[in-house]
């Protein structure tokens, strides 16, 4: 019967409503419960509060250190993964991988172990040049740094993989040295996913909570970023604490928005672009 | 972590211990009660301070011994941590607080109405074992290049170290403002901070610290209170607990732990 072919195609409602209720108690509800909490009228006044804007500064330098730190060495690590063949690289994949899904605070358990004052490294650096990193802003950015890199692995390797060589081959065949190619050919063409894992690279870097608060602890305009600054104004200042979760959602939004394009969008079939097997 | 475990073990051992020579009595107590009607039973939901954790997790093994049908659950975090989730609305049965000042939050929000002190604690400082830096108090926490660590300052045992530092005329440069007062002891105990402001009680607990003494006249003495929440599930056992931890069995393992009575 032709009324079965369309049964089929018709959205079965069970999804609807699971999908409705996954939605609304899940993401909607949450959003609604923080905005409608949020001061509004006082934003501008809280911000600007000397702790607010100390984490606020704090968070930003931070991240941005961490993302450019996982770009210098996270982009090799992708090129490796993506275009050279060697032993045990699937076991090497998972480990860069890792961190994506161990939780936080063991990644700052681990890097305290190998950081830290005692530490694998760490008595070595602390010994040698007097370095110590826990407590400090270069722990923060080592702490974000080991959680966000992935997503900027991930990204470019998956870019790599995807990109048709056929491009680099013809300018090297045309006398373009090695780093002509990847600078004039390469880089331009995964520019987007570069973009994009770049974004969240930096979103998640901004997110770090767990490892930054066990590695590098929690001090006012040196380790006290925005998401630990939220945690502890909870305690004393909750419309702080709201503010600064304000804040954090809207640099989220831009950062969807930002990579929406690649992201958020179902993938389309390849417009211009030779399609290889 | 290791030490902690050790520790957390040996606490067990202590409970276990106690429960052995103390607790019999108490069991046959609480069997023959049992038919008089309204012992306490099912879950006792206790969120306590940090610095209590050893302390009255020996205090709920030697409780739920006296008492077969009751479970005692522990939940630790800072004082201040405790009073937003109760403030929140976050389900429990007693509350018991590093200082009476977070306690008075929530009896101003109306969640409990009459704590009681069980007892009294002393802040010391927390050093590496053999004491590496030669810290013989307060004055020497001021050293440049020396890593210490402090609680937060709206955790009770953050504002007590602000307060006797303020006494002994000493500014020192902390390098983090921890969450709890384990998190400031575990920085020293993994050799990450030169010294913490922690309780006396948490260098008595702890295997890898030793404790560097801070003269009276600067030290603060914080009172420890203890009450049932106004929102208890189990108000005949939050009582029994409160009970269990005012009287004799409750303050020998205090005691035993180093608190001072109330």
């Amino acid at each position: 019967m032709s009324a079965t072919r369309r049964g089929t195609r018709r959205t079965p409602v069970i999804a609807i409503a699971l999908g409705g209720i996954g939605l609304g108690l899940f993401v909607l509800t949450p959003l609604i419960g923080l905005l409608q909490r949020t001061p509004w009228r006082d934003l501008g006044g809280i911000l600007g509060e000397p702790a607010v804007r100390e984490a606020l500064r704090l968070s930003a330098v931070s991240s941005l250190a961490a993302t450019l730190l996982s770009l210098v060495l996270g982009l090799p690590l992708a090129w490796l993964l993506a275009r050279t063949r060697f032993p045990g690289q699937a076991v090497v994949r998972a480990a860069v991988l890792l961190p994506m899904v161990l939780p936080p605070v063991v990644g700052g358990v681990a890097l305290l172990l190998a950081f830290g004052r005692r530490g694998l490294l760490g008595q070595w650096l602390d010994r040698a040049f007097g370095i110590t990193l826990p407590f400090t802003t270069t722990g923060v950015v080592l702490a974000e740094t080991f959680v966000a890199m992935p997503f900027l692995v991930v990204t470019v390797e998956a870019a790599l993989r995807g990109l048709d060589r056929r491009y680099e081959d013809a300018a090297a065949t045309l006398g373009a040295k090695r780093s002509t190619v990847l600078r004039r050919v390469t880089l331009p063409l995964i520019g987007p996913s570069l973009g994009a894992g770049l974004a969240l690279t930096w979103a998640r870097a901004l997110g770090e909570f767990g490892a930054t608060i066990t590695f590098a602890g929690s001090f006012e305009g040196r380790t006290q970023t925005m998401p630990l600054a939220v945690y502890l104004a909870l305690e004393t200042n909750p419309p702080a604490a709201i503010a600064l979760s304000v804040v954090l959602l809207a640099v989220s939004i831009s950062v969807l928005a930002l990579v929406g394009v690649r992201v958020v969008r179902p993938p389309r079939e390849p417009v211009a672009r030779p399609v290889v097997a | 972590m290791r030490p902690r475990l050790v520790r957390l073990g040996a606490a067990l051992a202590v409970a276990l211990a106690g429960g052995a020579c103390g607790g019999d009595g108490k069991g046959g107590e609480a069997g023959a009660g049992g038919s008089g009607g309204g012992p306490p039973s099912g879950t006792v939901t206790v969120l306590a301070a940090s610095s209590l954790t050893e302390a009255f997790t020996a205090i709920a093994a030697q409780f739920e011994r006296a008492h077969p049908d009751v479970q005692v659950e522990l939940s630790f975090a800072a004082s201040s941590q405790l009073v937003s989730q109760i403030q929140q609305g976050a389900p429990g049965d007693v509350f018991a607080s590093a200082d009476t000042a977070t306690m008075d939050q929530v009896v101003a929000s109306d969640d409990v109405a009459s704590p009681d002190v069980f007892a009294r604690n002393r802040l010391e400082i927390a050093v590496e074992p053999g004491n590496p830096a030669d810290i013989q108090g307060l004055a020497d926490l001021a050293g440049d290049d020396l890593i210490v660590v402090l609680c937060a300052e709206q955790v009770p045992c953050g504002a007590l170290a602000d307060v006797a530092l303020a006494n002994a005329g000493v500014e020192i440069d902390v390098a983090s403002r921890e969450e709890n007062v384990k998190a400031a002891l575990s920085k020293v105990e993994l050799g990450e901070a030169d010294a913490a402001i922690v309780y006396e009680t948490d260098v008595a607990a702890s295997d890898s610290v030793e404790g560097v003494t801070i003269p009276r006249a600067d030290n603060v003495v914080t009172r420890y209170p203890i009450a049932r929440l106004a929102e208890a599930g189990n108000r005949s056992g939050a009582d029994a607990f409160i009970a269990f931890v005012r009287a004799r069995p409750g303050r020998q393992i205090l005691a035993q732990f180093g608190f001072l009575g109330p």
